[in-house]
Order: C-alpha cells, then structure tokens, then sequence
C-alpha cells in the first residue's frame, strides 16, 4: 500500500519540497557551470523572481501591469542606496529592498484595484516612465542619469578564496528565488489564492460570496510589487549598477511578454520566461554575428525577432510554452489512460484540464 | 503672464496631437476592444515613408498624403493579418500581438533607415505670431495643426453619426453578432475602423514629427500621452479623446515650463490616476464598462 | 407544394466539444406558416436556432433557404439569403436609437424611407421614441423592435428566440397574435423557439419537440397541444 515516495499532503510541506528541490537543482548548475553562465544563472533567476509574482497577479488574479519595471527600479534603488551609502550587508538590504517594493505595491495596489482593464494598464505605463525619472529630477540622491554605482558584495570568506563572485551572486539570487516560490506556491494552492482565482472570473459573484474584491487584489499587487523589489535589488547587485537606463518602458514591456510566452499564472512557466528573457538577446546576437549583417541591420535584429517571436507566440500558442507542454502532456495522459480502459484497469481521476497553478 | 499665455497656447498644440493619436487609440478600441500599443510604432513608419517622399520630391504635400495613404494601408493590413486571429481572444494576446508588433516595426524601421533620428519639415511657418511687439510660442504651423486635428475630429463625428456606413461601424463595435444578424459585414468594419485609425495616427505622426525629430523610438513618448489623453477621456469616448488630449497637453505644458521637462511623464501620471481615481471609466464615462 | 419549403433542415447536428447539443433535427417550415419549437431549457432549442443563421458551425446535415444551401456560410451571407432572426434577449442595441435600429436591419438590403414608416405603421409606439436610444425602450417595445427590425430586410425566414421571454403575460400574447399575424400576411416562414409550449403552439401550425437536442414529436400543433401524456412529459402543462 505504501508507495516508493509519498507526495506530501500538506500545501506547507509540498512547497517546501518544491523549493528545496529546486535549490538543489540550482546548486548542481551553478557548480558545473563557467563564470558567464553563473552569471546568466543569476540574471535568470533574478528575472524569475521578479516574473513569478508579475505571473500570479496577472495570471491568477487577472490584474495586468504594465509598471513592474518601475517596482523594481524602486528595489535596485533601495539596494544602492543601502549598501552604498549606509554601507548595509547585502541580505538586509535586499530584505529591505523587498520591504519597500511591498510598500510601494500597497500604494499602486489600492489605486490599482480600483481600476480594470486597460485603465490600469494605462496607470502602470504611465508609472513605468514617470517614476524613473524621478531619478533624474532628484539627481543629488539618486545619481541622475548615470545611477547609482554598487561595490560588488564580498564572498564570505567560509567559501574559499577563489569562489567565483558570479557563482556567489546565482546563489544569492537562488536563495532569494526559493523563497519566493515557497511564498507564492503556498498562497497559490492557500484560500487567499482560492480567492484571487474567484475575483478574477467574476467579481461581482465574488464579492456576493462576501470577498473583499479590493482588499484581495491589493494583497496580490503588494506580493508581485515585493517579488520586484527583491529581483530588483538583485539586478542592482549583479549589474553593480542602479541607473534609469536599465528601468525603461522595454523592462516592463519584456517581463510582461515572459510571462505570457510561460503562460499566465503559472510558475513554471516564469521558469521558461526568465530563460527567454536570458538566453534569447545572447542567441540573437550570436545569429546577426554569424551572417555578417552590416551594423544598422544587426543593431536592431535582436529586437526585430524579439518582436516577431512575440507575435508568432501568441498567434500560434496562445496558453504560451507552459500551456502548450501541458496539452502534450494531457494528450499523453489520455492516450495511456486509454490504454488503461482497454486493458480492464480502473484508471484514476479526469485530466488536469483547468487546473493552471503548477 | 506671457509666459503663462505661451504656455497654454503651447499646451493647446502639443494637445492637438495628443488628442489625435488618443482619437486613433479610441477608434480602435471602439471597434475591436483592443488598446493598439503598436500605433506608435505604424505613424512612426508613415512618417519615414513621408520624409523620404519629401526628401526624393521636395513636396511636402505629398508626403504628407502619402503618409495618410500609407496609414490606411497599413492598419487595413494589420488588422486584416495579424489582429483578426486575436480578435474575441483573450484581451492580454491581443496586447502582447500589439507590444510585439511595436518593437518589430522600430527594429524593422532602423534596419531600414538606420537609428539616427533626422529632421523633418513643418507645414508651415514655426516663427511665432507677434502680437503688439511680443512674439507668442504659437506659430501658422500651430494654427494647422489645431485646424487640421479638429477638422478631422469633426468629420469623424460626421461620419459616425450621419452615414449609413458610419451606422454600420457603430453596430458592429456594440454588438458584432447582432449586427451579423442584420447582414452588417462586420469583418469589413473592422478592418476599415483600423484603416481610419491608423490614417488619424499618422497625421498625428506627421504633425509632430518637426519636434520630436524621426527615428524609431522617437514617438514613443507621444504614444505614452496619446494612451494617457485616451484613457483619461474614457477609452469609449471620441470627444473625450479631444478633451483630454488638450487637457493633458495643457497640464504637460505648464508642468514643463514652471517645473522642468524631466517632470512631465509623472505629472501625466498623476494627472491620470487623479481622474481614474474619481472616474474609472476615464472623465467621460456615463455608462459602466461593457460587459460581455 | 411544387414550391420548395422555405425552411429546409435535414439531420442537422451541432456539437459543443463533446457535448451534441442538436443531435439530428429534420424539420421544414412552408411559406405563411409557423412552427413552433418547443422543450425545456438546455434541449437544444437556441444551439438549432444559431446553428440555423451561421452564428454557430454545425457538423453535419443540410440547411436550406429558399432552396438554397446555406450552411457553412457566414451568417451576414445567410441573412442576405432571406433569413432574418430576432435573437434571444431581443438583442436590441441599446446605445443606438430606435431609428438607427431599424434602418440597420434594412441596410443590406436598401430599404427606403418606405420600409422605415411600414415599420412604424405596424407599431405605433416605435414611432414616438423613434430618436430615443433604445436602451430606454421597455421589454415590450425592445421586442417590437426587434421584430420590426428583422422586417426591415424583407425576410423570407423569420427565427424567433424566445420572444415571450421576460414579458408581461398580456403583452406577451400580443407578440404571438402579432407573430401569427405578419406569417399570414407576409408569407413568412417563421420558426418560433418557446419555453411557454402552450402559449406557442395556440399560434403555431406546426410543433416539433425537441429533448437533448432530438426531434422526439413532431405534429400539428393541435395534435400536439392535444397529446395529454407529451405535453405532461415534455412541454409541462
């Protein structure tokens, strides 16, 4: 009756499961690989941070935002200021970093959950450009356009000398990575996630349920808001850089577009836009370099595929790479199961069609 | 005082040109319930094929109805292409077709024209009118853009209200299936409701381009008002387009001249959740938002 | 009758993914005659009447108008066959006036200023809101309008879905006599979908029953509104 392995049953256990995993599995790669994909490691879980929150509130509670760039310039900001000038340790100041995107997300949440649709698109376009130029406004403090300059953070001496400093900067940004997919697993499976999933498919019977409809929604903006801080205070330490030119409109516009090529609310799927997000700009380089095309043509190809990669995703995969891995899947599940049936065996319960949180 | 006269007078322009590209946003919202985030990027591209025109025959005129020409032909196409498979999907595909189709065509455009951003030409005359010995910030050219903006506000409106055509194109954005039902080519309204936004985005393009020089991300930032002076009006609302883009290009303008340029964008910002906060539905909103 | 039926439907089926929600209807509707269509909610009645116009693809089996295949056409084209249908809820465009209602649904045909007044002679109480949009409209009056409409094209074919639903009994029977009125005097062919089985087959010339979208009776409506144990089974009364 006992199984090989016992899938916990408690939502707490399964997360802390799927984050321990997880690190363990960013450990292995970050051991095997060289300093410049240690340090793509570390952009992409950065990116992953930031893209697993921006996935569930868009995904689950059905907010789109188009001013999550903006949320993490406030993190790199915070981190620049904190390790710069007030000389904080490098995990404080990220904790911070997280703390004062939540805030951040309190405010632009509550405006937030007032508005629908493309009404709070437009107030998060119009947050992506306007807050950093805040930056160049308030030059004295922030550095103006040429932003704020980190010292790299120092290897703990325990790890040996010649511990590479990007492998360092994958581990913090994985550290930080696992425990936001502990958070953000346990609020998806938890009644708060329940209630995001209700709001979005019907608001008003929601709210007839007797959810509050902007209390929940603030909540989920203040935990995306917090996953931007934190992925970028992370930007900020592995850039060593916080300036406005790494927070324009193209930031924001790019999250968005990963996490719709992943699929909306799904995390995994935040997995395969962080690597998008990564790998992409590097392979295109590679391609306009390899056909020798003249400057102006090979300046602009990375964009132009980015931008047809974009249009030919949503026309062909509209659930994105996530979406389309799990109908192969179900597809496959069915063509077993029905197997199963022919074979006398009783088969166990439907297809996972619908459930989306995984 | 002058300064502040100037300062409106400024405002009212630059608002023009807001209000247009916030028109060619409603329009299409209006039709196909999709904010075409890639309208910056289609005037963008007239425009260029204008200042080649110009460049190769010395008229402006000419360029200036190619570029019209060129704009009906190119939202006809992207609606035709692209927008009908995401059409009645999702609204966040029909987004991300519209942010992708943005970066291709600035890609597309500086592959083709390069990324240094090149002068264009004004109408008109931009030295100012003087007036009893001053010399205002508004100049023949400003006058054109007002003029010309408002006229073709006003034959929209005319076109919307009065003709059976524009009968047509109202149905089949309130209710498509129902208008099918009454043998409305609802598919031909569409495309022709992307075609005259796209013509009104770029006149807007062309009316601009003198100050904001032409390149591929140059007109990003009249996208970003444009949006803005659509939202703020209420995306389902011609007239409130109008209004808010000389709102808000009011706003802008004083904003800059008392507070500095680089304020701009959030005052735009502050401007826009002020109102949404009091209205969600944008100023002009006097039904709730469609349900489907 | 020489003349091809007006209405022609053989074995048509309509699927919704796994679910078959018209499961082989065959019925014909003559010129200057109604049918009524009738069982409870979910038999299939509004998935026959959308499958009919094109607003939703069917599977398998024939549609005729006016002899003319029509399935698989876009619905603006079948309506440009002589088919005409008043949807369920009226679909009235509320933000239009009642005028610009009515001339939209004489447009692709070219109506005149006649057809307009034909429209408002058959029912005065347009003609006072004539400018007013028709969301101020009340039930009775969006259904006149709806009806008057779908005249406004001249139509061969008349589906109706659900016209009584929402309406005041007394203003609901008047609809019906009005219905069975323009069949006789237009020669419209008119296919009538009701929950209300007794109100609908007291005008009808012919019923047809449907039940998990199969054609379980069809008859006569007199016969039918004579058949005690069908109408206790089916049409519930």
């Amino acid at each position: 009756m006992s199984a090989l392995v016992r899938v916990p049953r408690s939502t707490l256990a399964r997360s802390l499961g799927l984050a321990l995993a997880g690190g363990a599995a960013l450990l292995v790669a970050s051991e095997l690989l060289g300093s410049y994909q240690d340090l793509q490691l570390a952009s992409g879980t950065y990116y992953f941070i930031v893209l697993a929150g921006l996935t569930m509130l868009t995904g689950l509670s059905g907010q789109i935002s188009l001013g999550h760039g903006a949320l993490m310039a406030v993190g790199a900001y915070t981190v620049a200021l904190l390790v710069g000038n007030e000389h904080w340790a490098l995990v404080p100041a990220l904790a911070a970093a997280t703390a004062v995107g939540a805030a951040v997300g309190v405010a632009v949440g509550a405006a937030a959950s007032r508005l629908r649709g493309p009404y709070l698109a437009g107030a998060t376009l119009a947050l992506a450009i306007g807050l950093p130029a805040l930056a160049e406004k308030y030059s004295g403090t922030f550095g103006g356009a040429n932003g704020l300059v980190i010292n790299p953070p120092a290897v703990p001496a325990g790890l040996g000398v010649s511990f590479p400093l990007e492998r360092w900067e994958a581990w913090i940004a994985g550290a930080g990575a696992l425990v936001v997919v502990f958070v953000i697993n346990n609020l998806v499976r938890s009644g708060v996630g329940r209630s995001l999933r209700a709001v979005r498919d019907d608001e008003i019977a929601a709210s007839l349920c007797g959810l509050h409809v902007g209390r929940v929604q603030t909540l989920a903006f203040v935990v995306s808001a917090a996953c931007a801080g934190l992925g970028g205070g992370m930007l900020a330490v592995v850039l060593q850089l916080a300036a406005p030119g790494a927070f324009q409109l193209q930031l924001s516009l790019s999250l968005l577009t990963a996490i719709v090529l992943g699929g909306l609310g799904s995390q995994l799927g935040a997995i395969w836009g962080a690597a998008v997000l990564v790998l992409l700009p590097t392979w295109t380089e590679h391609l306009s370099h390899s056909f020798s095309l003249s400057q102006q043509v090979s300046a602009n190809l990375p964009l132009a595929i980015y931008g047809a990669v974009l249009i030919g995703a949503m026309l062909v995969w509209p659930s994105g790479i996530q979406g389309a891995l799990r109908r192969i899947y179900a597809a496959a599940r069915r063509s077993s199961v029905g197997l199963k049936r022919l074979e006398g065996n009783p088969t166990s319960g439907s297809g996972g069609a619908g459930n989306e949180s995984n | 005082m002058t300064r502040f006269i100037d300062l409106t007078l400024n405002g009212i322009s630059t608002g023009a040109v807001y209000a247009a590209v916030a028109l060619a946003l409603v329009m299409i919202w209006r039709a196909t319930r999709i904010v075409n985030f890639a309208q910056g990027g289609m005037l963008m591209i007239t425009t260029f094929i204008a200042s080649d025109v110009i460049g190769s025959t010395g008229s402006y005129w000419l360029g200036f109805f190619v570029a019209l020409a060129c704009g009906l032909v190119l939202g006809a196409l992207v609606e035709r292409v692209l927008i009908r498979r995401v059409e009645g999907g999702p609204p966040l595909n029909a987004v991300i077709v519209a942010l992708g189709l943005l970066i291709l065509l600035e890609a597309v455009a500086g592959m083709i024209w390069g990324n240094t951003p090149r002068s264009f030409p004004p109408a008109f005359s931009i030295r100012g009118y003087d007036v009893g010995g001053t010399r205002l910030l508004f100049a023949p050219n400003d006058t054109f853009t007002v003029l010309v903006v408002l006229g073709v506000a006003v034959a929209l409106w005319l076109l919307f209200r009065f003709t059976d055509l524009g009968l047509r194109m109202r149905a089949s954005a309130l209710a498509p299936e129902v208008a099918r039902l009454l043998g409305v080519r609802v598919g031909r309204m569409f495309t022709l409701g992307w075609a005259l936004a796209a013509l009104v985005g770029s006149l807007a393009g062309v009316l601009v381009a003198p100050s904001v020089f032409v390149g591929p991300s140059q007109f990003d930032p009249v996208l970003i008002f444009g949006f803005t002076a659509a939202v703020l009006g209420g995306l389902d609302s011609p007239p409130g387009a109008v209004v808010g883009g000389v709102v808000l290009g009011l706003v802008l303008s004083y904003v800059s001249g008392y507070e500095g340029a680089s304020l701009v964008t959030l005052a735009a910002l502050v401007v826009l959740v002020a109102v949404l906060m009091v209205r969600p539905g944008g100023l002009f909103s006097t039904r709730r938002e469609r349900r489907v | 009758m020489s003349a091809p039926a007006a209405l022609e439907i053989e074995d048509l089926c309509t699927d919704y993914g796994p679910v078959r929600a018209v499961d082989g209807v065959t019925l014909t509707v003559a010129q200057g005659s109604v049918t009524a269509v009738l069982g409870a909610n979910g038999a299939g009645k509004t998935s026959l009447l959308r499958t009919i116009s094109g607003l939703q693809a069917a599977s398998a089996g024939r549609v005729r108008v006016r002899g003319r295949d029509v399935l698989g056409l876009a619905v603006e084209d079948v309506v440009r066959g002589g088919l005409a249908q008043v949807p369920e809820g009226r679909g009235v465009i509320t933000e239009l006036s009642t005028e610009e209602n009515l001339r939209l649904g004489g447009l692709w045909r070219g109506a005149d200023a006649a057809a307009l007044e034909d429209a408002y002679s058959l029912f005065p109480p347009l003609r006072e809101r004539r400018s007013q949009a028709a969301g101020s409209l009340s039930g009775g009056e969006r259904q006149m309008l709806s009806i008057a409409r779908a005249l406004m094209a001249a139509p061969q074919v008349l589906l109706l879905d659900e016209p009584s639903l929402g309406l005041a009994p007394m203003i609901a029977a008047q609809i019906m006599q009005l219905i069975r009125g323009l069949a006789a005097e237009r020669g419209l062919a008119v296919l009538l979908v009701e929950q209300n089985a007794r109100s609908a087959l007291s005008i009808a010339d012919r019923g047809v029953v449907l039940n998990l979208g199969r054609v379980v009776a069809a008859d006569d409506a007199a016969a039918l509104a004579a058949d005690e144990s069908l109408r206790k089974a089916y049409l519930g009364f």
